[in-house]
């Protein structure tokens, strides 16, 4: 199936200009990082003089290499957390036969009825009781336990032969072992996908971290930058964009490495 | 001696089914020791928020978010008929409307774009997702500045075209649509990604015989594509009615809600009626309202999406 070249031509122009388009917010904001405050202000769009200055004065402004490191801390655990407990679940659903599981698989998929944002409410208050505002473990934990990994999960442990399960309790292998030892590795790639999109959504988050953190000691970035913005009144944007570059680097790039997985993965967990 | 190889055998019956018991009972306990970690989270943090707001919703609370007074309906009657809720019910409708058929037609028109087979596509794929790595706080503030009155770039444009410069997030009657139109921006990576993905499934054979068959690009995107996507639309469709709904971030960074509560969405409202004012009833009636929109679209999208959709 070849294209003509007239129509080539077509969508090359289409594809150029909504490349434009859509990479335009960020390409701009990453020409601003590099600008003088005055450039900026006067409208220039590319930097007549490129410094570097807005990326010392973001780390003054702000202590973004704590809130950096926050993040790093707070999006790792998230996605051990919810990578150990996917795949537990999801072993159980795949590789065990017990009574009450086909009522426990559908309380799992109820769960994806409830939004986050619905239980809110209560959410705050037990983290507040428990004495866990400002602290790792109430940023983390509520995250752990995911449906949608779960899901994940599961289609990926449904293409590991049954003959093998067989056989390790022929040879007299623990379900334990057997999940460690053979199930585990063999669904690499799905782990290293929720993996991804794990770390993906932890970094990214928004409500939580504002409702759970009070001080910059557990601050994670996107927080800092609500901070940066607010305490710029918007005179400095060149600070402000670098400290955006910053915050969406780790995230970009993971996705870049990552992309094809994560769409394979995506439509598997979603879709199946 | 028959009666004896009759009791023989209850016996072994009795064993035997008592060993199937304890088989049971111990594969019963396995596979909750595997879905225990799962189990208890979802409860803690799931199960019971949900019946702790729901009870909440029919209170009135103290700062400290305790029940004080019982009202009954009382706060659901308030969130339906005051002006300032019955404006964040329309504001969150109208956020939906604005938001879902843009994302989906820009994500489509990218994807169906991305799906052919030129030299370089690989890059395109990327710049086109890429706004799904680009977290609500960054792309909020990208968006400000684009939409800053006087240097951002959009009144520019306008400026260009003699067109008179724009209050896009001041002006109440156009902030609502700037929010929609940044948050479009923002989901377009991810539903891009989905999309391309379920073009990519689409049997190739298909087009092979329609291109013997003479049949034209518009023909085949017709005929051929859009049936055979309708499973990954619907769900993308659904998943991006859930979170129009769900939306909050880029509402606290650009407009915290104004002008005059025109971008003032039920989950910041549900924020500042808990977070700000302390009233913890009337945010959790607000919240179960939320959750009973969010349940029947996911209802919809479980009995619907297996039924009204073209399956290969």
């Amino acid at each position: 199936m070849t294209i003509p070249t007239h129509q080539k031509v077509i969508f090359y122009l289409l594809l150029i200009v909504s490349a434009f388009v859509i990479f335009a917010p960020a390409l701009i904001a990453f020409s601003m990082s590099f600008m003088l405050g005055q450039d900026v202000m006067s409208g220039k769009i590319l930097p007549p003089s490129f410094t570097l200055d807005n990326y010392v004065t973001v780390f003054e402004r702000v202590p973004l290499l704590r809130f950096l490191l926050n993040s790093f801390i707070i999006s790792i655990v998230i996605m051990i957390g919810q990578l150990v407990l996917s795949s537990l679940a999801a072993y159980a659903f795949v590789f065990l036969k017990f009574k009450g599981r086909d009522v426990l698989f559908f309380i799992f998929i109820a769960t994806m009825m409830v939004p986050f944002e619905a239980s809110i409410i209560p959410n705050f208050q037990t983290i507040r009781d428990l004495g866990w505002i400002n602290s790792y473990i109430g940023l983390t934990l509520p995250f752990f336990a995911l449906a949608f990994g779960t899901f994940l999960l599961r289609q990926a442990f449904k293409q590991i032969p049954k003959e093998l399960k067989e056989a390790s309790e022929v040879a007299g292998m623990g379900d334990f072992k057997f999940f460690l030892t053979v199930v585990l590795p063999m669904a690499r790639t799905s782990l290293v996908t929720l993996g991804v999109y794990g770390f993906l959504t932890s970094w990214n988050m928004y409500l939580w971290p504002l409702l759970a953190t009070t001080t910059e000691t557990t601050r994670t970035v996107q927080i800092g930058l609500r901070q940066l913005q607010t305490q710029e009144q918007l005179n400095e944007w060149g600070v402000i964009m670098a400290g955006a570059i910053i915050v969406v680097l780790p995230t970009l790039i993971l996705l870049f490495l990552g992309q094809k997985k994560l769409q394979k993965g995506l439509a598997e967990g979603a879709l199946k | 001696m028959n009666q004896a190889a009759l009791q023989l055998e209850e016996q072994y019956a009795q064993k035997f089914a008592k060993a199937k018991k304890a088989h049971r009972t111990k594969s019963l306990l396995k596979g909750l020791l595997f879905l225990l970690p799962s189990i208890i989270l979802f409860s803690v943090f799931l199960f019971y928020p949900l019946f702790k707001t729901i009870y909440l919703s029919f209170f009135l609370t103290d700062s400290s978010g305790a029940t004080t007074v019982y009202v009954g309906l009382n706060n659901y009657i308030n969130i339906f008929t005051s002006p300032l809720f019955v404006k964040s019910f329309q504001v969150t409708f109208l956020f939906v409307l604005y938001t879902v058929p843009g994302t989906i037609l820009v994500s489509l028109f990218l994807a169906i774009l991305a799906n052919e087979k030129l030299k370089g596509i690989g890059i395109f794929r990327t710049i086109f997702s890429s706004t799904m790595g680009i977290s609500v706080a960054a792309a909020s503030v990208f968006w400000m500045f684009l939409f800053h009155p006087s240097i951002g770039w959009l009144n520019q444009i306008l400026a260009v075209f003699g067109i008179d410069a724009i209050g896009w997030l001041t002006d109440p009657n156009s902030a609502l649509i700037s929010v929609a139109i940044s948050t479009i921006w923002m989901n377009t990576g991810f539903t891009f990604l989905i999309l391309l993905g379920g073009l990519q499934s689409i049997d190739s054979y298909l087009y092979e015989s329609a291109d013997i068959d003479g049949a034209s690009y518009f023909y085949k995107l017709r005929r051929i594509t859009i049936p055979m996507l309708s499973p990954t639309l619907f769900f993308v469709i659904t998943v991006s009615f859930i979170s129009a709904f769900q939306t909050f971030g880029q509402v606290d960074m650009l407009t915290r809600g104004g002008p005059q509560n025109e971008t003032n969405v039920i989950v910041y409202s549900i924020y500042q009626d808990a977070f700000m004012n302390y009233q913890h009833g009337v945010a959790s009636a607000q919240a179960v309202v939320l959750f009973v929109i969010i349940l029947i679209l996911t209802l919809i999208q479980f009995k619907l999406g297996e039924k009204k959709v073209h399956y290969q």
